[in-house]
């Protein structure tokens, strides 16, 4: 059975990298008592499909991944195991069984959503959406990353400035995360000159291709 | 703000900025947090090395489990902090915070330091320093916690004596509860610090160093060794329990790495070996086995509980278990049906039949690792290490018809009386076993040794020796290297300074105290991790303080010179170490304690018996 689990990862999971997170989820499942499925072959790998790396120090509010069980119960039932099982900072919110031989769940996703928020409450909004207009009126943002360079600018799909409900200046992105690209919402907050303690970003979900959605 | 909610402001807002931000965060599954207001007793464990190498630690896992199980206390974990997280910490005045309730560490009423190895010692003063805490147990008052180490390491105390309140001799499940009773008695009495050093002092196995004097004569060796306030005490026996309680099970799960991730059951505690070099079979003593259904129990438990992938046993000598032929096949059926692996570390040629090689069979071959220990039967007859040369070839030849290729192969150098055919024992041997390897396995076999320089250590027969000199050393393995030439084994020894640390710190006395702190203050940090460890900083310790290092390191000792740690016994007489001594220079071997009682005097002092081990083995 192939199983699609929405979930929340925040607290103390926000510094566990992807790799490890697939870790917590094999064990999960064998806390949980149920039985997952591993690949044939010489070094049986769980079958365990992770949606997109979702990278450290991000809050994810709609993660997905895909679990393969030999299990037959319901999916209400198997939510509940699991959020017995799973450590702080991870919680689900759905489980739906899918088709099991459906494509790979990373091939299914193109773009991510991110919301930003800025924790220095010297920031004016003003000053912050002065700076993204700008940037979304140039035709290019050629930037440095690992060495390489490359253009951020058409990796910022959509990009607007709002102030939340506890009076903080909050950026909202669309960025793709794909197979052949990747957008940083990182690098769009260097671009503006806002140093990484300064602000913390949730993906607040995973955009399906088209043909998927 | 509260400390706590300024220690939380302070990792949402800079955790991302360093690395490794999980090795600070706590949230394990399996963390058991309390509610602090509510609970009357706090309780930190400390382990004095990153995260990642702390949070597998077996004695503090025990530890925790044991304080919390309690209603009236809480047990909550801290480990050292990176470099860069201390420079972090230090520059917004954050100090050392628990990972549960990210309280600081200067609220609990107690902290205890987990000690199983020396190099460890710098960290311990940065944690304490780190926290706000005087670093010298004479400058604390009553709004500081009161400051316990244990572990292995505490076997020789004095290096440490002056920045630890009480430490905790021998095993602790039982001790631990004895001393939340005092501590406890102590913060409703609100009575003076003195007061509550001499309640521990009456615990069995606690060794209060402010209650003792030592006193020196002109050549610098111990003149006397005496309590201040009870001169009848002359020492403090280690504790044990008679029984082993119920193994852990509810491990902690970390979610970044860390060394070891595995569900770890203790099968049995001492050995019954007696290996002259082995201090760890000395101070574990007497033997205590868990019954395999216990233990088998306890591995299942542990899967449930946590999740692991991997289970193991731990003991210094699984295959000595009385029941290991018939629990290993049980734990791999066990460990097949749930899908787990399983590893079995420190097993012995000596006991390894081929029966056990066969029931392992079934395993993904890896590495197989044997510890010959020495190259000639004259040395491992010296040593005690009662196998000849003829035993190991057969059960190298074992391993690889089961279909083993690569052999990890463990010896020591710097033996007493090791003459240069030892060595090139040691040569010898590794080539047969590779001719062996090669005749059944072809090309694909791999051997790699690992040579080691013995550190006499405090509590075992050699305790009197002196640690080789370099020069001696140096030709020793430039010996085993030419020997080795051209044969593709691979071959790994530690660089003699590295070693210098360990050995200071073992054998030394109470004069250490100030060097410890002298390299702490010189930047020593992390002496455990070789590129921290730097010689240069302690040499200039020692020197800043008038110490000669050699006074420690290779200088002999007569017999009936006072060691720094006569004061604290493990049960094993010095009479029977010395006799060791003897046997070892008469070339007499000692045999198992499970075939026959030498009167180490474990079974006079705890007034139990050994006799069940030697039944049962029969």
């Amino acid at each position: 059975m192939r199983i699609r689990i929405t979930y929340r990862k925040t607290g103390a999971l926000l510094y566990t990298s992807t790799l490890d997170v697939q870790t917590i989820w094999e064990r999960s499942v064998r806390r949980a008592g149920l039985i997952l499925q591993y690949s044939q072959g010489f070094h049986p790998q769980p079958r365990i499909q992770i949606a997109n790396p979702l990278p450290l120090g991000f809050v994810g509010a709609q993660e997905l991944i895909d679990i393969w069980l030999d299990d037959e119960r319901k999916p209400e039932e198997i939510k509940d195991l699991l959020n017995k099982s799973v450590p702080e900072g991870i919680y689900i919110t759905e489980v739906n069984t899918i088709e099991e031989n459906g494509p790979s769940l990373p091939k299914q996703i193109d773009a991510s959503t991110y919301s930003v928020e800025l924790l220095n409450s010297d920031d004016s909004i003003e000053k912050i959406q002065a700076s993204t207009e700008i940037m979304l009126l140039k035709d290019s943002l050629p930037r440095v990353r690992n060495r390489k360079s490359y253009d951020l600018r058409p990796l910022i799909q959509e990009m607007s400035v709002q102030t939340n409900p506890d009076g903080k200046i909050v950026i909202f992105l669309k960025m793709p995360s794909n197979s052949s690209q990747t957008g940083r919402p990182e690098e769009v907050m260097a671009e503006l000159g806002i140093p990484l303690e300064n602000f913390r970003i949730t993906r607040t979900s995973l955009v399906f291709l088209e043909k998927y959605a | 703000m509260t400390d706590k909610e300024l220690i939380q402001a302070f990792l949402d807002r800079y955790l991302l900025t360093i690395s490794k931000p999980g090795r600070y965060t706590g949230g394990e599954f399996n963390q058991i947090t309390k509610n602090w207001e509510q609970t009357e007793l706090h309780f930190a464990f400390a382990f004095p090395d990153v995260y990642d190498i702390g949070l597998p630690n077996l004695g503090m896992s025990i530890l925790y489990d044991q304080v919390n199980r309690r209603d009236d206390a809480l047990a909550e974990r801290v480990y050292a902090p990176w470099e860069d997280m201390e420079v972090l910490m230090r520059s917004h005045s954050i100090p050392l915070f628990s990972l549960e309730s990210k309280q600081p560490l200067k609220k609990f009423d107690v902290v205890g330091f987990t000690l199983p190895y020396e190099t460890l010692y710098t960290n311990l003063l940065n944690m304490l320093d780190l926290s706000g805490i005087p670093l010298r147990s004479g400058e604390r008052s009553n709004d500081d916690p009161l400051i316990l180490a244990g572990g292995h390491a505490c076997f020789n105390p004095e290096p440490m004596h002056a920045f630890i309140d009480a430490f905790v001799i021998g095993e602790g499940e039982e001790i631990i509860h004895e001393i939340a009773e005092v501590v406890k008695a102590h913060k409703q009495a609100a009575a003076p610090r003195l007061d509550l050093l001499k309640a521990l002092d009456d615990l069995p196995g606690i060794y209060v160093p402010s209650f003792y004097a030592v006193s020196y004569a002109e050549d610098g060796l111990i003149k006397e060794i005496h309590h201040i306030h009870k001169p009848e005490k002359t020492f403090v026996q280690k504790r044990i329990v008679k029984k082993l309680p119920k193994p852990v099970t509810n491990f902690l799960v970390p979610n970044v790495k860390a060394v070891n991730e595995r569900a770890v059951i203790e099968i049995m505690r001492g050995c019954s070996r007696g290996c002259r070099f082995c201090q760890a079979g000395m101070i574990t003593r007497p033997v205590r086995e868990r019954p395999a259904s216990e233990i088998l129990e306890a591995l299942e438990q542990s899967i449930e509980s946590t999740g692991y992938e991997e289970v193991s046993l731990l003991s210094l000598s699984s295959s000595d278990h009385s029941q290991i032929a018939e629990l290993i096949p049980q734990v791999m059926r066990m460990s097949e049906s749930r899908n787990v692996t399983f590893s079995l570390p420190s097993l012995r040629v000596e006991s390894f039949g081929p029966e056990l090689i066969a029931s392992m069979a079934g395993k993904r071959k890896g590495n197989f690792t044997i510890a010959p220990e020495a190259g000639s039967d004259v040395m491992r007859t010296r040593i005690n290490k009662s196998i000849d040369g003829e035993d190991i070839l057969a059960t190298a030849t074992q391993i690889f018809k089961m279909g083993w290729t690569n052999l990890k192969l463990y010896f020591m150098i710097g033996f007493p009386d090791e003459t240069l055919e030892d060595i090139e024992g040691i040569v010898d041997l590794t080539r047969q076993i590779r001719s062996i390897g090669k005749r059944l396995v072809g090309g694909r076999v791999k051997i790699h040794i690992s040579v080691n320089t013995l550190i006499p250590k405090a509590h075992t027969a050699f305790q009197w020796l002196g640690f080789s000199e370099k020069e001696s050393i140096l030709e020793k393995y430039r010996l085993i290297q030419s020997g080795l030439k051209n044969t593709g084994i691979k071959l790994d020894w530690p660089d003699y300074d590295n070693s210098m640390l360990e050995v200071w710190l073992s054998r030394g006395d109470r004069r250490l105290s100030d060097v410890i702190e002298a390299a702490w203050r010189g930047g020593a940090r992390f002496d455990a991790w070789h590129e921290y460890y730097d010689v240069d900083i302690w040499q200039n310790a020692f020197g800043s303080n008038n110490i000669d290092p050699t006074f420690y390191s290779t200088r002999s000792r007569c017999t009936d010179e006072i060691l720094p740690w006569d004061h604290i016994h493990t049960g094993v007489s010095k009479k029977y170490l010395l006799s060791e001594l003897e046997k070892s220079r008469a070339l007499e071997t000692t045999a198992d304690c499970r075939q026959i009682c030498h009167g180490c005097g474990i079974q006079a002092n705890y007034t139990i018996s050994c006799e069940n081990i030697r039944t049962e083995s029969l």
